[in-house]
């Protein structure tokens, strides 16, 4: 390998962790939030395609890209609470909703979006980092996503809320002992529904960095299961929102190996490398869960089940 | 009987709600609902055709729904049927082509059984994590099934590849001999039947059998389970077997039924399909096998819906995704006391009795004694 080869491999694997760990920073913060609650919402995915459809016509529709983003929050929100509604009921299951609503999600999308296929809607602004080096390839893999700072902004607030305010803490004792809460005199559900449609707001970004950024266009193949792997995501930083930020970059940048490499001329074992994100995952784990116990971080009510 | 009928009643009662919604989303994209509604039923059961379609369809389902119902018996929630599947269609695939098999009936029933094994060892793989390890078995299994596709697909468009598939990356085709037929030289395959008859050989098994029941003792209160002496290890890692096998036979099924080589079409999404067929049948093997066809039925009355009506082909995603949501939800009326809330209504409604109690005001002291006893706390 030359040092140009691995100037370009090394720019792909940090553009890709930028470019494709976008949406996945926005739907671990998302469901980092609801899972503190004490929830888990499988349906981050039919969110994250719904935002995606809804940010992308917002934006063709009224001609700015912040008004898409606006947008894709707003529709995030309301699916996400519509499973915070539903699972607050007696007897519903909260993985076979997020599945349910997964549908629902992808079929609203597409439903209502196949006329934007065609068109093309107008961009999110990028942030130009790489201005300092000559290389193209450099220049082009630092090209960051303008929601981006806003992405890791909301993950430094929520860890400075989930320690200092009132608001975090009350999230944090509805995901640790739902009992304590009720005894205090607050409603488990009310605080849970909140996370729930909060979680899918902050997802709802990221549905607009997929058709608004990368890949910039909406289709039916937008998303590849990003929704459904921040479950993972979440285990895998722990539940923190600091290390979420850490997650997505790594699965990104897991994610970029694969083109990282064919664009050096190595076409071997492309999927191999797209799994390698998930393997590390089950192997932290392994390492990190024992029998009877619970990994530290967890949320206590999702644990005990 | 008359159980069956009334556990009938809800789901019967959300679908309706849902093809009432489905309907007025069509009539926004001005289409007459009622045309939509003919068209469904005729493309899901409305001749021979459509009933090929839909059965086709269905017997997937059946067996990844199996894969959930079976392990959530035992008190598992596994999610990852989509793994097991298209591991069980490789497994299939890639036996057919390394061994010189008989090609005969013999042939068909060893690739069966290799996806059958493919299945049940990536799904009890999950349960060992779980029982060994302490991983929670949703995650787990969700994880796995990303990698089984990863591997799927690095096989098949490496090592396994048949040179000759040029657009579409595939393994070699089956040989003739060993392809599963249709039923009377009809579209519906023989996967139907084993799909029915694993149905019922898991509901006879859970109900009627001594591992059957321990499963469900386990599954039900997995601490009287223990203090009886039961193998609950043990159990738990059966019912993932017997689920994951399920699974991989679905996957070997769909290769030697329908697609005669393994390659990306496998990889259609019914293992994710089964979990909600599994949940709505809540859980038992024999409704399984109806809820399975009325969602081959949805599948197979989408491309008549844009066919004929011109509608996006998601709207059948959208009609499911309804459907679902809907039945999910209604499962929380089913113990709902229809008779005392009609006397609170009608109580409430005399003005003379309502005024002691301000509804959403006033507390009964025994609901808060019930909202703060441990025991009947959700989640």
């Amino acid at each position: 390998m030359t040092s140009d080869q691995a100037l370009i491999f090394a720019s792909g694997i940090v553009g890709g962790a930028l470019r494709v760990g976008a949406p996945f920073l926005f739907v671990s913060l998302g469901e980092c939030l609801t899972e503190k609650s004490g929830r888990i919402n499988l349906g981050l995915e039919g969110v994250l395609v719904l935002s995606a459809m809804a940010s992308f016509g917002a934006s063709y529709l009224s001609g700015s890209p912040w008004i898409g983003a606006l947008a894709g929050c707003a529709a995030g929100a309301l699916l996400a609470s519509l499973h915070g509604v539903l699972c607050s009921l007696p007897r519903v299951n909260d993985v076979a909703t997020g599945i349910a609503l997964m549908l629902l999600g992808m079929g609203l999308a597409f439903y209502l979006g196949k006329p934007l296929i065609q068109p093309q809607a107008p961009q999110l602004p990028a942030i130009a980092l790489g201005n300092w080096s000559d290389s193209a390839a450099v220049r082009s893999a630092l090209q960051v996503n303008a929601l981006v700072p806003i992405g890791l902004v909301i993950a430094g607030v929520m860890a400075w809320a989930f320690a200092n305010t009132r608001a975090g803490l009350l999230v944090r004792m509805a995901g640790d002992s739902a009992n304590a809460t009720r005894a205090l005199g607050y409603s488990v559900s009310g605080i849970r529904i909140a996370a729930t449609a909060a979680g899918g707001m902050i997802a709802g970004l990221g549905g607009a960095s997929l058709t608004l950024f990368y890949p910039g266009s909406w289709n039916e193949g937008v998303s590849s299961g990003q929704g459904l792997i921040a479950v993972a995501l979440v285990i895998f930083a722990r539940w923190s929102p600091l290390r979420c930020v850490v997650a997505a970059l790594r699965f990104g940048g897991a994610g970029a190996i694969g083109p990282a490499l064919q664009s050096i001329g190595i076409g071997w074992g492309y999927h191999l490398f797209n799994i390698v994100p998930y393997v590390l995952t089950l192997l932290i784990l392994v390492i990190t869960c024992r029998p009877g116990g619970v990994i530290a971080g967890s949320p206590g009510e999702l644990s005990a089940r | 009987m008359r159980n069956a009928l009334k556990e009938a009643l809800l789901p019967t009662a959300a679908i309706a709600a849902a093809l009432l919604l489905f309907g007025l989303f069509v009539w926004f994209a001005g289409v007459s609902p009622l045309q939509v509604w003919l068209l469904l039923f005729k493309g899901a059961f409305g001749d021979w055709y459509s009933w090929q379609n839909t059965l086709q369809r269905a017997a997937p389902l059946m067996l990844t729904a199996l894969c959930v119902a079976i392990p959530a018996r035992a008190g598992l929630v596994v999610i990852g049927g989509e793994g097991a599947l298209v591991l069980g269609g490789l497994a299939c695939a890639a036996l057919a082509q390394s061994l010189p098999l008989p090609a005969n009936i013999a042939g068909t029933a060893l690739i069966c059984l290799a996806g059958a094994i493919a299945g049940a060892l990536w799904i009890s793989l999950a349960g060992w994590l779980r029982q060994y390890r302490g991983i929670n078995e949703t995650i787990s299994s969700l994880l796995l099934a990303y990698v089984a596709i990863g591997l799927f697909k690095h096989l098949v468009e490496g090592p396994l590849r048949d040179p000759a598939s040029l657009n579409k990356p595939s393994t070699y085709t089956l040989a003739e001999g060993l392809q599963i037929s249709g039923i009377g030289g009809s579209d519906v395959h023989w996967g139907l039947v084993l799909g029915v008859l694993a149905c019922i050989a898991a509901s006879v098994w859970l109900r009627w059998t001594p591992s059957g029941f321990s499963v469900r003792v386990v599954g039900g209160n997995l601490r009287a389970a223990q203090l009886v002496g039961l193998p609950a290890t043990k159990l738990i890692l059966l019912a993932c077997v017997l689920g994951g096998a399920c699974a991989g036979l679905a996957g070997a099924v769909e290769v030697a039924a329908v697609h005669t080589s393994a390659n990306a079409s496998l990889i259609a999404g019914y293992g994710y399909a089964g979990i909600l067929v599994a949940f709505i049948a809540r859980q038992q093997p024999l409704a399984v096998i109806p809820v399975a066809i009325l969602f081959g039925g949805f599948g197979a009355a989408g491309s008549l819906l844009q066919r004929r009506l011109g509608l996006p082909d998601a709207s059948v995603l959208l009609l499911q995704g309804i459907a679902f949501v809907l039945i999910l939800a209604s499962e929380a009326l089913r113990d709902l006391d229809w008779k005392a809330l009609w006397m609170k209504l009608a109580k409430n409604a005399d003005p003379r009795s309502s005024s002691s109690v301000i509804a959403g005001l006033t507390r009964n002291p025994a609901a808060v004694a019930a909202d703060l006893d441990p025991g009947s706390s959700p989640g």
